[in-house]
């Protein structure tokens, strides 16, 4: 526990010391919340699901924000293997499982916080929390996006020799991901065959959770989200644990 | 006691052997240098000693740890400057003292106590609240030492500690390693290339070229072997005319590409009668110089090659692969 802690302290020092890192990952969650939504406020209207477009659109939006930011940390491990700072963690008398871990729920955190400061922004665009629970359940969601896919960035950290490659990952892997997610759309008013592949997008899942803690309703039962999430995540923490372990200093 | 145990320790990547069948041990307490080219073999032969690296053949102890039946044992008793930087540059000095304790897992009080000691030893009491980004190269190095010495392990390895620092730092430098284990007893194995390093710091020089270790003893036995004095004679075309030279006082001739270098003793006295003769053979005498021998004699006299040919030759190579995988 002590080294998990250790090297998830060593994450949030980074974190919180990087302000142009904070604020930039910000710009890009706020300009879709801001653009799509009072854009399309007026000319949208959601089936089945109460409230406006902008409500609608912040769960999604704190997804994306979250998604991000847990594959950008899990990345990372690139940066620390580039600039030498992973021999010192691995040379140490210290399982790679637990380096791994810290490595884990530092960039979790790091998400979590990210999500929450869009949730805070929302509030002051006509965000209105339908009370504590449902708050609760929306960071247990994030909590889960968050752990699942730093642990998907450290799986690929490990595969990757350089940055060279992020590009390529960022347009083939994390944008569909974001974007078949339904995190701007209703999954139901979508034909059969787009549907069908919203489903097997585990993020599709995170969004549903937390439209269900933050509106109050949701497409995907919360119960069937909470397992399927929490599934990927476990499944991931294996591959990513796996894969850092046959990782080549 | 012996610190350090290496049998047989051998390593390959692909067909290319980059460590052939070495063995030596060494005593607690010592400096113990690998003198080669880049390339010889010396980080790759740490690199399995720090259990970085796992040997195809032979295995090693350090302090009675096998390095591949007992990782985590060996991983506590040693401390590891590294070639190329290993600091996290976003944390200050200080933190990165307390990540690397907290990794040892060394209690706070110890912790703490110890890292003050230390980043005052190596004079950067003053800097700790800093950011390592902000540090010059000597200043990195040198926090880099006092984080290997956090856990007080028996056994510190110094990758080419002074690869790329001004001379100053490097008398620094030199002079620090020298206290450490004179006062802590710590068994220091340090590579590098430079002869000057080596001979000043090392309790003994393993010299190594393609993989093997070609000689090991004091740099005085091994500049004694060389014999009194060295004269080196450059010339373009002593091949033939020197084969037959054999006065009492000449104990051995080398001869390399563009030059021939005579070992004897009291060169002074012996130094116009050998002129002499090589005038009367009608050889062309391009440069004299009359020397003690040097480590670099040592090394030219086991490996037929001086370590700046060697390093040259590599640049070349690796120059050379660049470009075909740029193409």
């Amino acid at each position: 526990m002590d080294i998990i802690y250790t090297i998830w302290l060593r994450n949030m020092k980074r974190y919180l010391r990087s302000k142009s890192r904070i604020i930039g990952s910000l710009g890009m969650p706020l300009f879709f919340l801001v653009i799509l939504g009072f854009g399309l406020n007026s000319v949208v209207a959601i089936p089945n699901v109460s409230g406006n477009y902008v409500e609608f659109l912040v769960p999604g939006i704190v997804s994306m924000s979250v998604l991000f930011t847990s594959i950008f940390s899990g990345i990372q491990i690139i940066w620390d293997k580039q600039f030498g700072f992973l021999k010192e963690t691995l040379v140490a008398p210290v399982s790679r499982t637990e380096i791994m871990l810290g490595q884990t729920f530092g960039g979790a955190t790091t998400a979590i916080i990210q999500g929450t400061i869009i949730l805070v922004l929302s509030l002051f665009i006509g965000l209105s929390v339908s009370g504590f629970w449902g708050l609760l359940i929306a960071f247990g969601f994030m909590a889960l996006i968050g752990i699942g896919f730093t642990s998907v960035g450290i799986a690929i950290a490990s595969k990757m020799e350089d940055m060279n490659g992020f590009q390529l990952i960022m347009s083939f892997f994390i944008f569909p991901i974001f974007g078949l997610s339904g995190a701007m759309f209703p999954i139901d008013s979508l034909p059969p065959a787009f549907r069908a592949l919203t489903m097997f997008d585990p993020l599709t899942y995170g969004v549903e959770g937390i439209r269900y803690g933050l509106n109050g309703v949701s497409q995907i039962h919360p119960l069937v989200c909470f397992g399927v999430l929490l599934a990927f995540s476990v499944v991931m923490i294996g591959i990513g644990a796996f894969l850092f372990r046959k990782l080549k200093s | 006691m012996k610190t350090v145990v290496v049998e047989h320790l051998t390593k390959k990547f692909g067909s290319f052997v980059a460590v052939d069948d070495i063995s030596f041990d060494i005593p607690e307490g010592e400096i113990f240098g690998l003198l080669g080219p880049n390339g010889a073999g010396k980080t790759t032969t740490i690199s399995m000693l720090a259990t970085m690296l796992r040997p195809d053949a032979g295995t090693a102890t350090i302090d009675g740890h096998d390095i591949i039946k007992d990782e985590d044992g060996v991983r506590k008793s040693i401390g590891i400057v590294f070639q190329d930087q290993s600091l996290d540059e976003e944390l200050t000095a200080w933190e990165n003292m307390d990540f690397h304790g907290r990794l040892y897992r060394i209690p706070k009080k110890v912790r703490l106590e110890r890292t003050a000691e230390l980043l005052d030893l190596v004079g950067l009491e003053e800097r700790k609240d800093d950011i390592v980004k902000t540090f010059s190269g000597g200043m990195r190095r040198r926090l880099e030492i006092a984080r290997g010495l956090l856990h007080r392990p028996k056994v510190l390895f110094l990758d080419e500690p002074t690869l790329g620092l001004d001379p100053q730092t490097r008398n620094y430098l030199w002079e620090y390693i020298e206290k450490l284990s004179r006062e802590m007893k710590i068994t220091v194995i340090i590579t590098t290339h430079y002869m000057d390093e080596a001979d000043r710091l090392c309790g003994r020089i393993a010299i190594v070229d393609k993989g093997q270790i070609v000689a090991l003893d004091t740099p005085e036995n091994l500049k004694k072997r060389i014999g009194g004095d060295v004269i080196t004679i450059k010339s373009p075309d002593y091949s033939q005319k020197i084969a037959d030279l054999n006065e009492s006082w000449i104990e051995n001739i080398e001869q390399y590409d563009g030059f021939f270098s005579v070992a004897l003793h009291d060169a002074e006295e012996h130094v116009s009668e050998l002129i002499e003769l090589l005038i009367n053979r009608k050889v062309k005498i391009t440069s004299v110089s009359v020397h003690k021998p040097t480590l670099e004699d040592v090394f030219l006299y086991y490996t037929g090659r001086t370590i700046r040919d060697e390093e040259s030759g590599v640049k070349e190579r690796m120059r050379m692969t660049g470009k075909r995988m740029r193409h």
